[in-house]
């Protein structure tokens, strides 16, 4: 099969979907490999690049769409572009959901269609799932922008012409882009703080080094249920959420705000008087933008600066600004994607429906409309066990405690020593006298052996085992004692007890000598 | 030679041999330790043979000197990883030296009540001061062995009390022996010498405990039997009952739970040893019976501790119902080949090594050793994490290790290194499973919930040797394989590592 890939029609767009290293992998896999020419300038490609890494080169979008069996690009297609790929397959960003038109147009054509956007979110489709890479490093740029318009730095410094505080930085969303945003302000060394609806990514946001805004409302949504997304919430809930927000609004510096429900305009969180709270000189980056923005002072594609001076970024385009990190990014996941489709790893395309990822993945095929898929036949993410919190002791609880457990290990003690007592004297009042001599001996034997053996090193059990095993053949000395009997059968059994045991007196012995001879230090 | 001498040697054995126990707290002083307890059995035979009433002792020193032979070939020609099925096989031989000793005690009773039949006495009748038995008559009490000289002399409650010693140890000698028995033939498995075939898995004849609590309680009827004089066929018919006890007990314990049936049986051969001690009188036989059985029942109650199971139920075979359905695993297992490795390594600066019965089943402790040597070499830290019931017997994971040279300062337990985890560059999990299995904390309904593990999946990466996709002993689904930060290098652990070892860099 030949998999072709078109320059990026749209506008501003910088990325391209084959990179030469991929190319080279896609080749790997039996496929031939065709690039428009100029594809990948934007993104540091040069057609030679490609050329070396054995990809035809073809002038126009035309000749790419009339040769390539498979065409992968980054933007959803245009409508022209659906009707130059009829009858092929198509893999790009497709937004089948609020693109109906362009579907309609996808089926009629005979087009089957692979939309990147519908990867489900299993472990096993992570490696092709492109909008968590695309995500990533939106939330990375996000930092950048902010700090490109942000006047100060973002770490604290102590210097001699004075003390710098450092910045406060608030993430709302802590999706893959509001942990990488996370990441990349805390190494910058500002203060991050972040919120997100789903309480079970707290833990995710504290292991970013973020302090997570916890908000105390008993309604709580499991992220698990919609595929690890968030879902709408209650009025309540939301006012709840407002104020937090209205709180932090005058402290924070940026904010960056990355809060999306799948198929729906993006919730707005950070509204008009919260921007009116804000210091002079803070900045909002808004990576909802593209549908409808958190913020309301928000305008998509733009930079605005608001009447007390707080920049608010609106651009919907971060990965295309670091066109060549993401186009790697995104050429992996779309050869990822081919590799599944081609199991034989022979160049032919396997487009099976049964497979839970490239069945999601599949919005439109053999010209039916698939989408929405149905529901994957394993459960995306483990549902979240409710943790119990271990409650915290008071000092006083504490020693309560601990004069509790002392009570009751003495009382046990004092039981066991009681009834051992007990029993003891039960005996002797029966045993003959020279029966309670040897009683006496066993019973203090018995508790040297549980002293000792406290002790003995965890390391040392098998040889403790081949020690005690070696001892345990005391018994010769019964067989010693017998042997010497007139009747023939005392004397034979002896015999074979006294030889038993002395196989296990030496064989026990040295196995432990040759044991302990092993261990040495270091 | 007096009978003082004998007992001052006894003093002294038995002080040597507790030494004996306590040095094994150190790895310096456990060499110590060990010489302790060989003079200590030295002076014991020694002072039993030159004691009073030995007769025969050039026949004993040869049966000794052939016992040498045979056992210095054992301890010598054993490898290592075979170390549990040798123990296991020792306490047979114990076991059944007690149901001989035992029965030997038997036959002396009978013979002295004859004696006082032809005497025209009674065995155990009492002197008008009623403590003292009426004795033989001097000639006759002169011809017996020293231990029928014992017997004669007894009163009628201490010819009882003779009888349960004797039964109770020939009764625990003879389920110790079949016990053992068998824990050999699964702890062998495919290279059992043994003439039949035992099955490692638990498996019961129908009937299961019904039948081991029936077999009891016979044996119990035939003691009573026994008691009240109906001879010695009842003491026999006692002997099978153990045999079988034994045999099927030890029959309906799954291989994995060997660790704890081993030193379980360890402890019952000390107890054998000290009901034995009873019925021949001797105080050595009794502490040192007492200090085996104790400390075998300690090593017990660790490993099952370190299981989080109770004593009854692996004694009862197996682990105990599910409560419910077990979390399903999701997401796959991603593979990694032994050039992976490599770079993972060679980017790591800690590395925790976890090993398990894989890596003895595969002999591998020289090669894990040797990339020990090489990771050093390197300036990484590399610690071994060892979980207390790792491999089949308590510590075998510390005697392979110490075998294959590697210094034990590095060879850290469960407790020491779980911490460290987090911190840990890449842990490498070889042929071990239940014990980094982590549905031992996240999952309620797991066989295995509770069960305190070593917590591998929160280091930075995991890299499991493992032969295949298969479960571990106890068959349960290890949701660490799936972990994103866990990656499979599958293979014989040995054969594995063999490929690693050159891609390392010097």
């Amino acid at each position: 099969m030949i998999v072709g890939s078109p320059k990026e029609s749209f506008t501003g767009e910088a990325r391209v979907a084959m990179t030469p290293a991929s190319a080279l992998a896609l080749q790997k896999l039996g496929h031939e490999c065709v690039i428009e020419a100029g594809a990948g300038t934007l993104a540091g490609y040069s057609d030679d690049h490609y050329r070396e890494a054995g990809a035809d080169v073809v002038a126009n979008a035309a000749e790419l769409f009339a040769r390539a069996d498979i065409i992968a690009k980054v933007r959803p297609p245009t409508t022209s572009e659906i009707e130059l790929a009829a009858g092929k397959t198509l893999i790009s960003f497709f937004y089948p959901g609020q693109q109906a038109e362009l579907m309609q147009s996808a089926v009629d054509n005979g087009v089957n269609v692979i939309a990147m956007d519908m990867v489900p979110r299993i472990s096993r489709a992570q490696k092709m799932d492109a909008l968590s890479s695309m995500a990533n490093i939106a939330g990375y740029r996000s930092v950048i922008e902010a700090g490109n318009n942000f006047g100060r730095f973002f770490t604290g410094q102590v210097t001699a012409a004075g003390k710098v505080q450092p910045a406060k930085v608030l993430v709302i969303g802590a999706g893959v882009a509001g942990l990488a945003a996370i990441g990349a302000a805390q190494s910058l060394g500002a203060i991050v703080r972040a919120f997100d609806v789903r309480p079970e990514v707290a833990e995710q946001i504290e292991s970013m080094g973020a302090e997570f805004l916890f908000l105390d409302f008993d309604e709580q949504t499991d992220g698990a249920e919609t595929g690890g997304y968030a879902s709408p919430s209650s009025p309540e809930f939301r006012e709840k959420q407002l104020e937090l927000f209205r709180q932090q609004a005058p402290e924070v510096d940026i904010v960056i705000t990355t809060a999306l429900i799948p198929g729906r305009d993006a919730p707005k969180l950070w509204l008009d008087d919260m921007v009116a709270a804000m210091k002079n000189g803070s900045v909002v980056v808004d990576l909802a933008a593209e549908r409808g923005g958190n913020c309301d002072a928000t305008v998509p594609d733009q930079k605005v600066v608001t009447e007390n001076g707080v920049t608010v970024i609106g651009y919907t385009d971060f990965p295309s600004r670091m066109a060549t990190q993401s186009s790697d990014l995104y050429a992996t996941n779309i050869r990822h994607m081919l590799t599944d489709l081609t199991p034989e790893k022979d160049g032919v395309i396997v487009h099976d429906m049964e497979d839970d990822v490239i069945r999601g993945a599949t919005v439109a095929y053999n010209g039916e409309n698939t989408y929405p898929p149905p529901a994957p036949k394993i459960q995306a993410i483990a549902k979240q066990q409710p943790k119990e919190k271990p409650k915290e002791l008071t000092a006083e609880e504490k020693r309560a405690e601990e004069i509790a457990a002392f009570k009751k290990e003495t009382k046990t003690q004092i039981g066991l020593i009681a009834i051992g007592a007990a029993a003891i004297l039960a005996m002797g009042l029966i045993a003959p006298a020279s029966f309670m001599q040897h009683f006496i001996v066993f019973v203090l034997s018995v508790f040297i052996g549980f002293q000792v053996i406290w002790n003995v090193s965890h390391s040392l059990h098998t040889p403790l085992m081949a020690v005690t095993n070696a001892i345990s053949s005391i018994i010769i000395l019964g067989a010693l004692m017998q042997i010497g009997s007139s009747s023939f059968l005392i004397t034979l059994l002896a015999a074979l007890g006294i030889l038993m045991a002395a196989v296990n007196i030496f064989g026990g012995f040295l196995v432990t000598r040759r044991m302990l001879a092993m261990f040495q230090k270091s | 030679m007096d009978y003082g001498f004998t007992t001052a040697a006894y003093v002294v054995a038995a002080v040597l041999f507790i030494l004996s126990l306590g040095g094994l707290s150190g790895q310096e002083s456990a060499k110590r330790a060990v010489w302790y307890g060989i003079v200590g059995m030295a002076i014991a035979v020694l002072a039993t043979l030159v004691g009073p009433g030995v007769g025969l002792w050039w026949l004993s020193i040869v049966l000794i000197a052939i016992g040498a032979v045979v056992g210095y070939q054992l301890a010598t020609r054993v490898e290592m990883t075979q170390m549990p099925e040798l123990v296991a096989i020792m306490h047979s031989l114990v076991g059944l030296a007690a149901v001989f000793v035992g029965f030997n005690a038997d036959i002396m009773i009978n013979h002295a009540a004859s004696l006082y039949v032809e005497t025209g006495g009674v065995l155990g009748a009492v002197q008008a001061d009623g403590l003292t038995a009426v004795g033989l008559p001097k000639e006759v009490h002169n011809g017996l062995s020293a231990f029928g000289q014992l017997v004669a002399k007894k009163t009628g409650v201490e010819i009882g009390i003779l009888r349960v010693e004797l039964a109770l140890g020939i009764w625990i000698g003879a389920v110790t022996f079949t016990g053992s028995v068998v824990a050999y033939g699964k702890l062998s498995g495919g290279s059992s010498k043994l003439p039949f075939k035992i099955d490692t898995s638990a498996k019961q004849l129908p009937g299961g405990h019904l039948l081991n609590a029936l077999a009891a309680a016979f044996s119990l009827l035939m003691l009573f039997m026994y008691l009240s004089g109906s001879g010695s066929w009842t003491l026999v018919l006692l002997t099978v009952a153990a045999l079988f006890i034994g045999c099927h007990l030890i029959m309906g314990i799954g291989g994995a739970d060997m660790p704890v049936v081993v030193s379980m049986l360890n402890s019952y051969s000390g107890w054998a040893a000290a009901a034995i001690g009873f019925s021949l009188g001797n105080d050595l036989l009794i502490v040192v019976g007492a200090l085996v059985g104790s400390s075998g029942a300690i090593l017990s109650y660790i490993m099952c501790k370190a299981m989080n199971r109770s004593f009854v139920s692996v004694i009862l075979g197996g682990f105990g119902g599910t409560a419910g359905e077990q979390m399903a695993v999701e997401g796959e297992q991603i593979a990694i080949d032994a050039d992976g490795v490599a770079t993972v390594l060679s980017e790591a600066d800690s590395v925790v090594i976890v090993p398990g019965y894989g890596m003895a089943v595969a002999q591998a402790q020289q090669a894990v050793s040797e990339l020990t040597r090489k990771l050093r070499a390197q300036g990484k830290e590399v610690r071994f994490a060892i979980h207390p019931v790792a491999g089949r017997l308590p510590g075998h994971m510390n005697v392979l290790l110490a075998e294959a040279k590697v210094p034990y300062d590095i060879v850290l337990e469960m407790d020491e290194i779980n911490d460290d985890f987090p911190e840990t560059d890449v842990v490498i999990v070889i042929g071990s499973n239940d014990i980094v299995n982590p549905a031992a904390q996240d999952d309620p309904n797991s066989p295995i919930a509770g069960m305190p593990v070593l917590e591998v999946w929160k280091s930075k990466q995991v890299i499991v040797s493992k032969r295949g996709q298969g479960t571990g002993y106890s068959g349960i689904e290890n949701p660490l394989f799936f972990k994103e930060n866990t990656r499979m290098f599958y293979g014989d652990a040995k054969q594995s590592l063999d490929q690693l070892l050159p891609k390392l860099a010097q």
